[in-house]
C-alpha cells in the first residue's frame, strides 16, 4: 500500500528582501512511498533535500502540487489540509528531527526525549525508561542524561534529536541528516538503533548524504538534482552505480 | 466550535472624533497607526483570529503594532471600539460583556499576566496575598483550603512556598512573573493571557519561566495566547502564529511556517533581522 503519493510538488521562495527575487526550491517533483518503507533522499548540496521534507512537514508552504497521505482517517493532502487537521497529525503520525534541536535551555535531554511519550499519555517514568534506553543506544553517556542539551555538542544534541523523534513511533517519520554530526561507531550504534527500535508500522523518508549509511538503512533511494527529482532506484541499483563511480573515480586519479 | 472566535476587533485611542476614515487610512499600507485626518490612533483593526482549546496562539509584532491592544480587549481589560468575540464560556459578543460580567469571566474563565507587573499584582500585598485575592474573587472562603491552594500554585509555578508572606516588592523579577502566572491559573481558566512574559527577566531566568509555563499548559491543556516582541519566546510556546504591524495582523500560520517560510516582505524582514 502506498502511504504517500508526491504529485508534482512545487516550491517557490519569494524573497522580497532582495528585491523579490524568485527561487526554485523544487520544480515538479513526483514520487510515492510504500507503507512501511524506508526511502532516502540524496543529492548534492542545494538539491531541494530539505525543502522537500519541509514542505512534507509543512514548515514550507508548497507552491504547487499534492502530498497525499494516507492517514489513519484517510486520505489528506498535507500540501493543502488545514493548519489544525497538520497540527492534529504531527502530534498523533507525523515525526520530524530537523538538522538543528531547538529546546528550552533548561529541560534535561531524558525529558526532552520523553515529552513526546509523556504527551501521548505515557505515564512519565515509563516515558523516561524508554528515553533511557534510546540515548543509552546511542552511546550519550549516562552522566549528560539528566544535564541541559543547550550545553552540549553537535553530535550529543543530534543523538537527542534523533532520539526524541523516534521515541513514538509516529506512523511517518521525517528525518534531515539524521547522523551527520555523529563519528562513525555512533553512527553505526544510531543505524542499529533505527532498525532496532522501529517497526514496520513506521516510515521513513530520510535525507542522508553518506552512502554507506543509505545502502545500510534504506530499501529505496530518491535522487534530487538542481531542485528535480533526477531518478528513484532501489538500494541495490544505488549501491552497484555508486560503487562503480567510486571505481570510476578511482581509476581515473590511478589508484 | 474553537474556544475563542474573534472578528474585526478594533480599538481607537485619542480624544479627538474619528472622522470615519481612520482605518482607511492607516495601517501597513500607509506605514502608520495614526489618523492623518483627525488625529485617532488606530491600536489595533479588523483582527480576526481563533484559539481552539488547548491550543498556543502566537502574536509577534514591533513595539506599537497593537499586540498588548488586542491581548488586553481578549483579557477584558480594556474596551473595545468594534468587533465580536464568540467565547465558549460566555453568551453573545465577548466584547459587549457588562462590569459584572467581566469581573465573572476574568476570575474563573479568563486569566492574563500582564506587561507590567503593577497591572497585574499588587506589590505591598505578599505574593501569597495576591494569589489568594483570585481565590477569594471565585467565591473561596477557607482560610486553610486558600492557604493549602495557594501553596499548591506556588509549587507549581516554582516559586519557594516560605517566601509567600513576604510582600510582593520584595520578590525577584522572576519570581514576580511566576507569582502573576500562579494567579492567572488558579482557577483553572480555559484561556490564559500572556503578555510579553520574559521582557525585563534575565536569559536564564527568562528560560526557566517559559519552561515553567510550557510544562503546566501541556499538563493543564489550557490555551494560550502569548504576546511577544521577541520571536525566540513565540517559537518556543505558539502553535501557530500572528504577525502584527501597524495595528493589522499582516500574516499568520503554523509558527515554524511563519519563521522559515515568511511570506509577507515584513515578516522576511522581521525574520531576518533576528537571524
Ligand atoms: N492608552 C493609550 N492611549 C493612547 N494611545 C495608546 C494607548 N495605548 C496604546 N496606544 C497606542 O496604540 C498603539 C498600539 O499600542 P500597544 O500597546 O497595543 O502596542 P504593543 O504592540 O503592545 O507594543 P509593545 O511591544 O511596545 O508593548 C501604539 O501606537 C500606542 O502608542
Ligand atoms: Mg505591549
Ligand atoms: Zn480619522
Amino acid at each position: 500500500m502506498t502511504i504517500l503519493e508526491i504529485d508534482q510538488l512545487r516550491k517557490e521562495f519569494q524573497m522580497h528582501v532582495v528585491g523579490g527575487k524568485r527561487v526554485v526550491g523544487l520544480d515538479g517533483v513526483s514520487f510515492d512511498v510504500a507503507d512501511g518503507e524506508f526511502l532516502a533522499i540524496v543529492g548534492e548540496s542545494g538539491s531541494g533535500k530539505s525543502s522537500l521534507l519541509k514542505c512534507l512537514y509543512r514548515t514550507y508552504l508548497p507552491s504547487g502540487g499534492a502530498i497525499r497521505f494516507e492517514s489513519t482517517d484517510g486520505s489528506v493532502d498535507l500540501a493543502s489540509c488545514s493548519e489544525r487537521r497538520l497540527l492534529e497529525l504531527r502530534d498523533d503520525e507525523i515525526g520530524y528531527a530537523s538538522q538543528f534541536l531547538d529546546e528550552i535551555p533548561r529541560v534535561p535531554a531524558l525529558d526532552v526525549v520523553a515529552r513526546p511519550l509523556v504527551e501521548e499519555g505515557v505515564e512519565r517514568p515509563a516515558a523516561r525508561d524508554v528515553a533511557r534506553d534510546l540515548l543509552t543506544a546511542l552511546n550519550l553517556p549516562e552522566e549528560l542524561h539528566d544535564a541541559y542539551p543547550a550545553t552540549f555538542s553537535g553530535g550529543e544534541r543530534q543523538r537527542v534529536n534523533l532520539a526524541r523523534a523516534i521515541a513514538p513511533r509516529p506512523r511517518l517519520l521525517l528525518l534531515d541528516e539524521p547522523t551527520s554530526a555523529l563519528d562513525p561507531e555512533t553512527k553505526a550504534a544510531a543505524i542499529d538503533l533505527l532498525d532496532r527500535y522501529l517497526t514496520e508500522e513506521t516510515t521513513v523518508v530520510g535525507v542522508f548524504h553518506n552512502r554507506d549509511v543509505v545502502a545500510q538503512v534504506a530499501d529505496r533511494v530518491v535522487v534530487l538534482d538542481d531542485a528535480a527529482l533526477q531518478r528513484v532506484v532501489d538500494v541495490e541499483t544505488y549501491a552497484e552505480e555508486t560503487s562503480s563511480e567510486i571505481d570510476l573515480a578511482e581509476s581515473e586519479v590511478g589508484v | 466550535m474553537s474556544l475563542l472566535d474573534a472578528e474585526n476587533v478594533t480599538r481607537f485611542y485619542g480624544e479627538f472624533e474619528p472622522c470615519g476614515d481612520c482605518v482607511d487610512l492607516t495601517g501597513p499600507t500607509h506605514g502608520r497607526n495614526q489618523c492623518p485626518d483627525c488625529g485617532t490612533v488606530v491600536g489595533c483593526a479588523d483582527v480576526d483570529l481563533d484559539v481552539e482549546r488547548g491550543e498556543v496562539l502566537g502574536i509577534v509584532g514591533e513595539s506599537g503594532s497593537g499586540k498588548s491592544s488586542l491581548a488586553e480587549m481578549l483579557a477584558l481589560d480594556l474596551a473595545a471600539t468594534a468587533g465580536n468575540v464568540e467565547f465558549a464560556s460566555y453568551d453573545g459578543n465577548l466584547l459587549d460583556a457588562n462590569y459584572e460580567e467581566r469581573v465573572d469571566l476574568r476570575n474563573t474563565n479568563v486569566g492574563m499576566v500582564h506587561q507590567h507587573v503593577r497591572d497585574g499584582l499588587n506589590l505591598e500585598f505578599t505574593g501569597g496575598g495576591n494569589v489568594a485575592e483570585s481565590l477569594l474573587a471565585a467565591g473561596w472562603r477557607n482560610f486553610d483550603e486558600i492557604r493549602a491552594r495557594v501553596r499548591d500554585l506556588f509549587e507549581e509555578t516554582e516559586v519557594p512556598v516560605d517566601r509567600m508572606d513576604d510582600p510582593t516588592d520584595t520578590y525577584s523579577g522572576g519570581m514576580q512573573r511566576r507569582v502573576q502566572i500562579a494567579k492567572a491559573i488558579a482557577n483553572d481558566p480555559e484561556l490564559v493571557i500572556l503578555d510579553e512574559p520574559t521582557t525585563g527577566l534575565d536569559v536564564s531566568v527568562q528560560a526557566r519561566v517559559l519552561d515553567m509555563f510550557r510544562r503546566i499548559q501541556r499538563e493543564q491543556d489550557v490555551a494560550t495566547i502569548v504576546v511577544s516582541h521577541d520571536l525566540g519566546v513565540v517559537r518556543l510556546l505558539a502553535d501557530r502564529t500572528v504577525v502584527m504591524r501597524h495595528g493589522r495582523v499582516i500574516e499568520s500560520g503554523l509558527t515554524d511556517r511563519v519563521m522559515e517560510d515568511p511570506q509577507r516582505e515584513y515578516t522576511q524582514t522581521l525574520i531576518n533581522s533576528v537571524i
